[in-house]
């Protein structure tokens, strides 16, 4: 059998492995022509003109721009959280590489030549660069003085602790931005159909949310929803970065397929990519937490800010997550945490995996192990006597009902890393001399499961299970497949629901003509909370085929049998489907305007723990041995899972230790795989993933907790938490901890009057 | 792309192709745009994620800095060379499969001709051999265990 638990081999695997795997830039469409966008260049100012450079036959090309949504009455505003942001500027520009114009032609050459013949005249305004000078507010470029978001989530009064308490630590702790990097970049391809009933759009590509793009057409073009139809192809990557930017990408393509009456092919190379769409929002973290003689937790206060960007995009539920992740997977009485999401002139920040809760969780993390130094205290015990456990209450009030055994977890993953013993060997032989420092270090943490607080209520996402002509059954879900895994997860959970092999189950394209909005596959909800709506579909539907009297009602039904039942019951009564949709479990309550109560449905709990070794020649720094051991419920398929435990572990890797997007007045310049430098086979060690199934989530398909985003929480404060102990040098703050920012740290430890670190920027 | 088009030969996966192509235009572009060799993907076109990765005279490239011209003549291999439509899957792309060496799949064509280049040259390598062999292969996906599973164990299935 194929169920819940078993390693089933990947659905897609063939046609991945074989080249026949259609992503968009390998579909030729007939007809079809190529689509490019010019930019602007300055971070802020007023366009006072485009001008058409000589030499280009202009007369043969499709050309919009603001005007052309102004002239046929159409929205120019992503309809997202809040409807801010121009698909095409019109008049203020607001970061730079904001589009200002689209162009189409056959000739993808002559398209290039075009592009960069057009020059956008703009009167340049003095910009907004960082979060900081946002927070000063001198110069106001976007939301409420600079605000697209804030909140307040307190648990007590922290303020008269801080006199009392035997320690009070507090520290500054900031995050850089991260490409997400997929290694297929963002594509999208256009057809209008200007039919006697009047136009209907079909747009096809790489993304992960096919109803969030639906929605963002539906009101551009104010067309009724099902002139609208959005499919997937095969995606290459996304981690988020395909959730939110796909949908004024759609946008583009569709402006230039209706105006130009071609289906139009727009995919962006490596620069505009990376130099253009979402990234990882930078942070900066403000902790103050007062601790008792024995190090017991008492108060802690967070300052939370994150750099949106232009517009607002997921920018506020990426604050609230990471908001609802500040205090870390600790017990505290007293809580502060305030969250602010401000506006730069820079290109938006956007979802990428962990969505704001890395950010928050590197700066608890790092945060305890200099309050263990401060105190003198052996940062496991420190974690020991203050980690969460069953009865206790987070920041929001909610209670774990769970029996968590997370010191446990700790101590098995540092047995796993042999931490005692490394830390020992490390110590003497640091201490003996030479270039190499060894250290080890770890983080602990959780990950909230779904959407925040009543985010799933109001999805109120549906799957379906259908009967197929040749007594197969075919999943209908939306949620996207983009190398996760998720085909291949939820053909598992169906097969299971049925009781039968996994090859009677399909799954239908997501593909809005076909399948019914379950909610975008993001937040590490597709296996929990749409697999669990799979789940009772595909129950529903066996018990139809009882009830019909298709199926017998006891017993198992071999393969063959079911076949051949599914197959009289299609013909005989025409197809038979189910469907299930979401609803919020009992007691699950959610105040979001005092952000109290139960803020995710559940958690999956992790420590990672390190080992590195820093070069003090070079200050190259290598991680030599990973271990991540994790608490996410029933695990469906091992070994997809430990593929994406894997694969985040690098990504969290990376955004520690080398991702770093360098910008100049709001541009990023180093846009290009030569020198943003992710890791390679050369760069990383074996991760040792490690499952725990202590703890199935009741309301999960088989037990499942999602797991998706937790591995890039935990990396980042691991690695320079040894680096900590292999350089015994607190002042480690920021990620990532290039070469450069280490020699920096260790110069300005030893010579406190050295020039701060720098932050990537060029002034 | 400006000049005039120049004749092309080409063997492609054992198929000669006599075509018309631009001096300086990419490889990359030939096998995809003229012959509609999609399998191969462009993942960054500065030869830094070797997802253009194919065979040419035996030795693996990266098909988006070669240009046309440069390719006159060549033996090429592509990752539609080792199975076709209905074939079996050779022991490298079955080991890819069932190791869940592929993910997302974008990097996957050009990770296995690396991997074909690198098993030629080095029939039973170790994970050292195996990380530095894949080293201009990006994936972003895997973080390269499962990778590195897939090649060891399609390496010791074509032990004697």
């Amino acid at each position: 059998m194929d169920g819940i638990g078993s390693s089933a081999p990947r659905r897609e695997g063939r046609e991945k492995l074989t080249g026949s795997a259609r992503y968009v830039a390998d579909q030729a469409w007939p007809g079809g022509i190529f689509g490019a966008t010019v930019r602007s260049r300055c971070a802020r100012g007023r366009i006072t003109g485009i001008r058409f450079g000589p030499g280009i036959p202009w007369e043969e090309f499709t050309i919009v721009t603001a005007q052309d949504l102004r002239a046929a009455g159409w929205n120019n505003r992503v309809d997202f959280i809040e409807r801010d942001q121009p698909f095409l500027a019109e008049g203020e520009i607001r970061h730079a590489e904001e589009p200002v114009l689209l162009l189409a032609h056959p000739d993808r050459y002559l398209l290039e030549r075009a592009r960069r013949a057009v020059t956008v005249a703009v009167e340049e305004l003095p910009p907004v660069l960082d979060l900081d000078a946002a927070l000063e507010a001198e110069i106001l470029v976007g939301g409420k003085a600079n605000l697209f978001k804030e909140i307040l989530i307190e648990r007590g009064d922290p303020d008269p602790v801080w006199a009392s308490a035997a320690h009070v630590v507090s520290g500054e702790y900031r995050t850089g931005a991260q490409e997400q990097l997929y290694i297929e970049t963002n594509g999208m391809c256009a057809q209008v159909d200007q039919g006697p009933d009047g136009p209907s759009l079909v747009v096809r590509g790489s993304l992960q949310c096919p109803y969030y793009i639906h929605k963002a057409l539906a009101h551009l073009f104010q067309l009724p929803a099902e002139r609208v139809r959005v499919v997937q192809m095969h995606t290459g990557g996304a981690f988020g970065g395909k959730e939110e930017y796909p949908s004024i990408l759609a946008g583009h393509t569709a402006l230039l397929a209706w105006k130009s009456g071609h289906p139009v092919t727009l995919v962006y190379d490596r620069e505009e990519d990376m130099a253009c769409t979402t990234k990882r929002h930078p942070s900066r973290s403000r902790l103050r937490t007062a601790f008792d003689a024995e190090g017991r937790l008492l108060a802690m206060e967070s300052d939370f800010v994150l750099d949106a960007g232009a517009y607002t995009t997921l920018s506020p539920v990426v604050l609230s997550r990471g908001a609802l992740h500040a205090l870390g997977p600790y017990r505290c009485p007293q809580v502060r945490i305030h969250a602010r999401a401000v506006a730069t002139n820079t290109p938006p920040s956007g979802a990428f995996r962990g969505f704001g809760a890395p950010q928050s969780l590197f700066a608890m993390e790092r945060h305890m192990d200099i309050a263990a130094r401060r105190m003198g205290m052996d940062p496991v015990q420190l974690r020991r006597i203050n980690l969460l456990r069953r009865g206790d209450r987070m920041a929001t009030g909610q209670e774990v009902t769970e029996d968590l055994d997370l010191p446990g977890l700790m101590d098995r993953a540092l047995a796993d890393l042999d931490y005692q013993g490394r830390r020992a060997a490390h110590q003497r032989a640091n201490a003996a001399g030479g270039p190499l420092r060894r250290g080890v270090g770890f983080s602990v943490f959780m990950h909230g499961c779904g959407f925040t607080g009543s985010g799933e209520k109001y999805l109120a996402s549906v799957t379906g299970v259908e009967t197929r002509a040749d007594g197969r059954v075919r999943v209908l879900a939306a949620a996207t497949e983009m190398g996760q895994g998720k085909e291949t997860v939820f053909g598992q959970i169906a097969a299971e629901a049925l009781g039968v092999p996994g090859e009677l189950v399909e799954l239908a394209a997501a593909d809005t003509a076909v399948v019914p909005n379950s909610g975008p596959t993001v937040a590490s909800r597709s296996t929990m909370v749409v697999g669990k709506l799979v789940q009772d579909a595909a129950v529903a539907l066996r018990q139809l085929l009882v009830q019909r009297g298709f199926l017998a009602a006891e017993g198992a039904t071999g393969a063959v049998a079911f076949r051949a039942a599914v197959a009289r019951a299609h013909a005989e009564a025409g197809p038979l489907s189910c469907h299930a949709q979401y609803q919020q479990p009992e007691g699950l309550v959610w105040d979001e305007l005092r952000y109290r109560g139960d803020a995710y449905p559940t958690f999956a709990w992790a420590c990672y723990a390190a080992e590195v070794c820093v070069d003090t020649v070079t200050w190259e720094v290598k991680v030599e041995d990973f271990v991540a051991r994790q608490e996410v419920g029933r695990v469906i398929n091992p070994t997809l899972a430990a593929g994406q435990i894997e694969g985040g572990v690098a990504q969290g890797i990376g955004w520690g230790l080398w991702e770093q997007v360098v910008t100049d007045r709001g541009r990023m310049v180093n846009n290009q795989m030569t020198n943003y430098i992710v890791a390679t086979a050369m760069d990383l060690p074996r991760i040792r993933v490690a499952f725990e199934e202590r703890n199935p989530y009741a309301l999960g398909p088989g037990g499942a907790k999602g797991l998706g985003e937790l591995p890039m929480d935990g990396p980042a404060p691991a690695l320079l938490n040894a680096l900590q102990a292999a350089l015994d040098l607190p002042e480690l703050l920021e990620v990532p901890m290039t070469p450069e920012r280490l020699l920096q740290a260790v110069q300005a430890a030893h010579d406190p009057g050295a020039p701060a670190p720098d932050r990537g920027g060029r002034p | 792309m400006t000049g005039a088009r120049i004749p092309l030969t080409l063997t492609v996966n054992g198929r000669r192709h006599e075509l018309e192509a631009y001096p300086m235009a990419r490889l990359l572009d030939v096998l995809r745009d003229d012959l509609g060799l999609t399998g191969t993907k462009e993942g960054c076109g500065e030869g830094e994620c070797g997802a253009c990765s194919v065979l040419m005279n035996g030795e693996v490239v990266n098909s988006c800095l070669v240009p046309a011209i440069q390719a006159q003549g060549a033996e090429l291999r592509t990752i539609e060379g080792l199975a076709g439509d209905g074939e079996a899957l050779s022991p490298l792309q079955a080991a890819f499969v069932a190791c869940n060496g592929a993910q997302c799949g974008f990097c996957t064509p050009g990770m296995v001709m690396a991997s074909v280049d690198l098993l030629a040259r080095s029939p039973h390598p170790d994970e050292a051999r195996i990380r530095t062999g894949l080293a201009g292969n990006i994936c972003r996906c895997t973080g390269y265990g499962k990778i590195i599973d897939a090649v060891a164990r399609a390496a010791a299935e074509e032990r004697p």
